[in-house]
């Protein structure tokens, strides 16, 4: 057993640098894949226990999959070139063979022994990664899907936020996995962070679980993978999983309320006055509406629009003014402000660390 | 006497002005005619689709296109699935199964000619009121045209509260309406089948062609009556405020899913099944071989319909199922390999040791062959639920059904054109225009597909209009597009090649292939009533006993 886990494991090792080899070697790609931060998303590069266990089974299925395809593609490709028809032949006919009983029950049975082995194998990943029992130091966090956008509450932490989910690296010999609950508020939708785990969808009147244990730090990318709608496309996910005293000071920031600033008062009142507070919570003042992500803590993600956009001055203004133009279908109207009203939500915003 | 009477009936025929000519065919009942107009219809819809899926490929070329809208892109892709697999695959292989089915079996039309024809309208009319969605989708009110809800229209995105407008109801109706055609068309399949057999055709002797239609139509019914139930169900919800689908109120999203796969699984085998059979009738002939193991190819299909009744699931190992569940569905999914290797399996043996034509009908079967292969062993990848649990969903998935129905039945479709046209017209498809047809199409066909798997594994989901750049997805995308370009100048090659051959092609003559089964026993095209005596068979290739009296087959059954 463990020759053939070894055997496994130099076999994967073996198949990724091939198609690593392979992807960098088209133009463009290498720099496309080392851009900076944030990881890929690869299936075949995982960085926690479901992903890993997948790409382990998945090499396993590709390489038996890949012996079947070079068997019966070189018994087809001798049988073309072998047996064609030549000039010579004209208005003789070959051996009229009808059948063989011994041939047909081989070719039946070691299919069937394929298929047992396969599916043995993949029954015990599947059991690996769907059985787990939640551990009592894991994190826990309930994601709602909405169009286009997700929503993350840390129920034991108090914590929301949107479109970046904050979790802590799990070291393997003190693991601190992470278990999702998966809701949704209005269609289907999908969670997929490719290098994290497989997908899971979020489904309404049907909560779903998965779990991952990142064991890198780092920012990893996914999106959103069932159709849900126009902006289905624009419903991007990133996950940060950070060290364990990051995540801990990232806690600690989330669970306050928001600061009040002399210079954003102005803005405040437009944000009160005008329906936004309807659809967003800024925790300790008085909006306090569930449609939209919560903006608490807007300042501390990196990406506004589930991540369709850089969270600058600029693009936040953009965005205010009128959603449609980042993000067309998205379910935000325009608020049609003036541009003084604009500008004082804007910093209103930048407040909002 | 007869033969006298049809001279006459010919003449008049030829004399009468071309608005006669058409009456006749719209009100035909003759099951050759209604076979081709399945078929016409069916082209006519696969250029629609075609073309909806150049849009989507141009779209898709580069990151951040903004060629079309968000709300464009999506209808377009709703609309792509739904046409290729309900107004263009079914159809057009039923179409096939008409015109040949009673000829194949020395009938001189099918069990119930009315029916037939009321069926062929009925999916015709279905299509007519899916791209009727376009004019009338915001009918008295409501939002955009054409639906763009995926071809699965999964609830409760299909709901009045995500879906206003009519546009999803002409979907339904579409749906609904053409279901009810295809079980007509199935019936009587099976009817004919059953009663029209001429003296000796035992079931043992029935050509592959027939048994396998046989089955395809008996999934028919068992597959097309969920999903009409459902959309009943679904306009229920939508106009009668039943909540069945409702999540809203208590519905359950998951049941729609699971009433659309119990359709939507069987259906990938009511499109392949009649493949194989255009296979399991084309690859004797041109290996001059009889198919290899024909009992055996029997129990397999029949043993697919089976098998394939129970792995609707597997297109939902990501929506929740417990870990008994998704072992079960990917043992069934695994376990439907094996006869379906068995049948690759006996098509090689067929060609082993035979003398091997390449003519375009098996240019097209030795493509099939190759390309149902990968797409039998990328299926394999994703019966297996944890694999699934990445590729499901994403544009892995698109290249692996892509593979199948484009990469299998259509290059199946190609092949059956190439090898029945001569006897729907009288005349052969050019080989040279064939030629050019197989290899741009083929070229096209993989870099298309076989591109398509890298960016699923590389994380790109499926359905999405527009991509940020620096993911690694662009460059493949481009080749992706470019290949469809190619194929759609193969098609206008086929294209022009049905047209032009049916005004220059040369004679085909009764039995151009030297092939063994009753349809090339009569004249190319062949009169209304099919055979001037009905044919009495004494084995399973009728034709071989007749031009080989001294060895004929009937002697080895």
């Amino acid at each position: 057993m463990s020759m053939l886990k070894m055997k496994y494991s130099t076999l994967r090792r073996l198949t990724q640098t091939a198609l690593l080899l392979s992807w960098s070697a088209m133009p463009g790609w290498a720099s496309e894949l080392n851009g900076s931060s944030p990881h890929g998303t690869n299936i075949f590069a995982p960085a926690s226990t479901p992903a890993r266990s997948i790409a382990d089974l998945s090499v396993f299925v590709l390489v038996i999959a890949g012996i079947i395809f070079i068997v019966v593609f070189s018994l087809l490709v001798y049988c073309v070139a072998k047996f064609r028809g030549r000039a010579t032949d004209a208005g003789r006919e070959p051996a009229q063979v009808y059948g063989s009983t011994q041939i047909e029950v081989a070719w039946t049975i070691i299919p069937i022994l394929i298929v047992v082995v396969l599916f043995l194998a993949t029954a015990r990943v599947i059991h690996a990664i769907q059985d787990v029992p939640e551990p009592a130091g894991a994190v826990q966090v309930i994601v709602i899907g909405h169009q286009y956008w997700w929503e993350f509450r840390y129920p034991k932490l108090g914590i929301v936020t949107a479109n970046e989910l904050h979790i802590p690296v799990s070291d393997p010999n003190h693991p601190t996995p992470t278990f999702l609950q998966l809701l949704s508020a209005d269609t289907d939708h999908s969670f997929w962070v490719p290098e994290l785990a497989g997908k899971t969808d979020l489904i309404p009147n049907h909560p779903n679980r998965m779990w991952i244990d990142p064991q890198r730090t780092g920012v990893f990318v996914g999106q959103c993978a069932q159709y849900c709608g126009t902006q289905h496309a624009k419903m991007l996910l990133r996950v940060s999983v950070d060290g364990q005293a990051e995540f801990a000071a990232w806690v600690r920031t989330q669970q306050k309320t928001a600061l009040e600033e002399a210079g954003a008062v102005a803005g405040k009142r437009v944000f009160e006055s005008n329906a936004c507070m309807n659809c967003h919570t800024v925790a300790g003042t008085s909006a306090n509406g569930r449609f939209g992500p919560d903006l608490t803590h807007l300042m501390s993600r990196t990406t506004i629009a589930a991540g369709v956009a850089e969270n600058t001055r600029a693009n936040l203004r953009l965005w205010i003014q009128d959603p449609s133009l980042t993000k067309p279908g998205s379910l935000m109207p325009a608020m049609k402000l003036s541009d003084a009203d604009l500008d004082a939500v804007v910093s209103y915003m930048e407040t909002l660390r | 006497m007869s033969a006298n009477a049809i001279t006459v009936s010919g003449a008049q025929i030829e004399a009468k002005p071309w608005v006669d000519e058409l009456h006749q065919w719209l009100t035909t009942i003759d099951h050759k005619r209604l076979g081709i107009l399945y078929i016409l219809s069916s082209l006519m819809f696969l250029v629609f689709g075609g073309v909806e899926a150049l849009i989507i490929r141009i779209q898709l070329m580069h990151s951040h296109s903004h060629f079309v809208s968000p709300e464009v892109f999506n209808r377009m892709f709703t609309m792509h699935g739904t046409t290729m697999i309900f107004f263009v695959a079914m159809p057009i292989l039923f179409g096939f199964a008409n015109y040949l089915v009673p000829l194949m079996i020395g009938a001189r039309d099918m069990a119930f000619p009315r029916l037939n024809a009321f069926s062929f309208w009925l999916s015709f009319l279905g299509g007519l009121l899916l791209y009727f969605s376009f004019v009338g989708g915001s009918g008295l009110y409501g939002a955009g045209n054409a639906p763009d809800v995926g071809w699965w229209s999964y609830a409760p995105l299909g709901a009045r509260a995500f879906s206003p407008g009519h546009s999803s109801d002409y979907w339904t109706l579409a749906l609904l309406v053409s279901g009810f055609g295809s079980i007509g068309t199935a019936i009587n399949i099976i009817a004919t089948i059953i009663s029209l057999r001429c003296p000796g055709m035992k079931l043992s002797r029935m050509p592959l062609l027939v048994w396998l239609n046989f089955v395809m139509a008996g999934m028919v019914l068992l597959a097309i009556t969920p999903l009409s139930a459902a959309q009943i169900m679904l306009l229920i919800d939508r106009y009668l405020g039943g909540h069945f689908f409702d999540t809203q109120a208590g519905g359950s999203a998951v049941l729609w899913m699971h009433f659309f796969w119990i359709f939507g699984h069987p259906e990938v085998y009511v499109l392949i099944i009649p493949c194989f059979a255009f296979m399991s009738e084309i690859i004797p002939v041109f290996s001059r071989k009889p198919i290899f193991g024909y009992p055996v190819m029997v129990a397999a299909t029949v043993c697919i319909a089976f098998v394939s009744m129970s792995v609707w699931a597997h297109h939902m190992f990501t929506i929740g199922m417990n870990s008994y569940a998704n072992s079960f569905f990917t043992l069934t999914t695994m376990a439907v390999g094996v006869p379906t290797g068995i049948k690759i399996f006996n098509w090689i043996g067929t060609m082993w040791g035979g003398r091997i034509l390449f003519k375009t009908p098996m240019l097209f079967s030795i493509g099939f062959l190759f390309q149902f292969l990968i797409a039998g062993l990328t299926g394999i990848m994703m019966a297996c639920a944890p694999f699934d649990w990445q590729l499901s969903l994403s544009y892995f998935v698109v290249a692996h059904f892509h593979y199948v129905i484009v990469g299998g039945i259509l290059f199946a479709l190609f092949a059956a054109f190439y090898y029945w046209y001569p006897k729907m017209t009288g005349r052969m498809l050019s080989e040279n225009l064939g030629k050019w047809h197989f290899w741009l199409f083929l070229i096209g066909f993989h870099l298309t597909f076989d591109v398509m798997h890298i960016p699923g594994l590389l994380g790109m989901p499926r359905r999405i209009y527009t991509y940020e750049p620096g993911r690694g997805w662009d460059s493949l995308n481009l080749v992706i597009s470019i290949g469809a370009f190619i194929q759609a100048a193969a098609i206008i090659v086929f294209v022009a090649n049905l047209i032009l051959s049916y005004f220059k092609g040369a004679m085909a003559g009764s039995d151009p292939w030297d092939a063994w089964t009753l349809e090339w026993s009569t004249s190319s095209p062949p009169p209304a009533y099919n055979f001037v005596t009905v044919p009495t068979v004494a084995s399973r290739r009728p034709l071989w006993d007749q031009k080989h009296p001294d060895d004929p087959d009937s002697r080895y059954e």
